[in-house]
């Protein structure tokens, strides 16, 4: 009876994680008679009485309010379709895109063309999974010439860190510009084509010790050794996207 | 009369499981089992196209089998789909459908690619483990860890995880199986050959007793990944 394992071990689909009716099931597990179920890879997180499993692979799941980096890959009538980086592509209508006038029948590509990254904000997300983005907001712009790369969607919270701290960290060391979306795409673009590459090396470490324990010296530590002292308290000058709220 | 390879009737051949070694997809796993051996990668969800083909209830999942050129025992194996490869791709999404849940990708597609470079019987069994794994690596939601092992009869025997020799022996019985080891379910189960009602039951419950191994060897291989993970996420840094 009761609980089968501990708050933060990792089960995997299938491992019964408790008994009785003492827990509830929470988000990734579910009750099968008088068992508690992991439905997904992850962590346990007791919270009470309820039992979720914080997933630790897995696609992007789009939420109302997250701001992600999409890319253009067609221009229609009256707006544009996005990719949004999840099996789901989204369309920017014209009126969300930009608050100027737009002349009937005009070039919709001298806006956005296709292959341009934007940084954009979802504002709805409906039950089927359709995607209403919007460009109206504090920083969502088009994204300028740069580098896109891609990591894991669950991997996205420990590059932005504490407040931004991880990421103000990187933009200092390497006088990077960077943008991380939600969905797991990050653009980034540096004065210095070296410390950009330094700044994309960090991001990949950070996805690959995403668990480890004091991440942040750890970066520290290999920020200094890449590009020597740099300054680790001051806000950031190479705010680019600021994509931290 | 004991077996070829000198192992009890109730034996698996050495078994090998990792995760997580194709880069490029959302989840990949291999899995051998003597001298058989799987690659599974999962791609998606992803949009599916052509459009006729998506369900708006929930996603789709669509499993490619497919064996490379020089795995068998006998002549160059034609690559690409064959009437074979096509049914072992059906019966492999009939198996793990039951327990992967795609309600959460309406209208999108989860492809598995299973790829055999070497075999010695069983090769849809170790697809299917593998395709499981790599399932799960993907992040999926799922109900358990499907395993899967031939059983069958040489020599008049019940005995688990046959080899080529054995199960081109005569008189010899297949008997591929699909069990989910939590509760005892069947979701594959496929025969060839000639067998009595009595020896059936056997070789099935025979199944089920070594499918709990095998599941044992799929859950560490998916640990395997994190396990150092163990304790050590620290979600104050997190945001």
């Amino acid at each position: 009876m009761g609980l089968l394992v501990e708050n933060k071990n990792i089960v995997i689909p299938g491992d019964i994680i408790a008994e009785g009716m003492d827990y509830l099931p929470g988000e990734n597990a579910f009750r099968e008679g008088e068992n508690l179920i992991s439905s997904r890879i992850g962590l346990v997180s007791v919270d009470g009485r309820a039992i979720k499993i914080i997933p630790l692979s897995g696609t992007y799941r789009p939420r109302a309010g997250d701001r992600i980096i999409c890319k253009v890959i067609d221009v229609t009538y009256s707006g544009w379709r996005v990719d949004t980086n999840t099996a789901y592509s989204a369309m920017l209508s014209m009126s969300e895109a930009t608050s100027s006038y737009i002349e009937r029948g005009s070039d919709l590509t001298k806006i956005f063309g296709i292959g341009d990254y934007i940084l954009a904000k979802i504002t709805n997300v409906t039950g089927q999974n359709l995607i209403d983005i919007t460009l109206k907001g504090l920083g969502l712009h088009k994204l300028h010439p740069g580098r896109v790369i891609e990591i894991s969607p669950v991997k996205v919270p420990r590059v932005i860190g504490k407040q931004g701290s991880m990421v103000t960290m990187i933009k200092n060391a390497t006088e990077t510009q960077i943008t991380v979306g939600q969905n797991g795409l990050i653009w980034l673009r540096g004065r210095d084509p070296e410390k950009e590459l330094i700044a994309v090396e960090a991001i990949r470490k950070i996805e690959r010790d995403a668990h480890k324990q004091g991440l942040t010296d750890t970066m520290q530590a290999f920020l200094k050794e890449k590009v020597g002292d740099f300054n680790t308290t001051s806000l950031s000058d190479y705010e680019g996207g600021d994509q931290n709220e | 009369m004991s077996r070829e390879d000198g192992r009890a009737n109730n034996h698996l051949r050495e078994i090998t499981a990792k995760v997580g070694i194709i880069k490029n997809a959302k989840g990949s796993a291999f899995f051998k089992i003597g001298k058989t051996a799987a690659y599974a990668a999962v791609y998606g969800p992803r949009e599916l196209h052509p459009k006729f083909l998506q369900n708006p209830k929930t996603g789709v999942l669509r499993c490619y089998y497919s064996m490379m050129p020089f795995s068998g025992v006998g002549e160059r194996i034609r690559p690409g789909p064959n009437r074979r490869a096509k049914e072992i791709s059906l019966v492999t999404e009939k198996a793990l459908l039951p327990v992967v849940d795609l309600s959460d990708y309406p209208n999108a597609v989860v492809d598995v690619f299973i790829e055999v470079p070497q075999a010695d019987a069983g090769t849809r069994c170790a697809g299917i483990c593998a395709a499981a794994m790599a399932l799960a690596d993907a992040g999926l939601r799922m109900k358990d860890i499907p395993v899967s092992i031939a059983c069958g009869l040489v020599n008049g025997e019940v005995v688990a995880d046959l080899t080529y020799n054995e199960e081109a022996s005569e008189g010899a019985v297949d008997l591929p199986i699909c069990i989910l080891p939590r509760t005892g379910e069947i979701t594959l189960l496929q025969m060839d050959g000639k067998i009595s009602k009595e020896k059936l039951m056997e070789a099935i419950e025979l199944g089920k007793k070594v499918s709990h191994d095998l599941a044992q060897n799929l859950r560490n291989a998916l640990l395997e990944k994190y396990i150092d993970l163990d304790n050590n996420h620290n979600k104050e840094d997190t945001k």
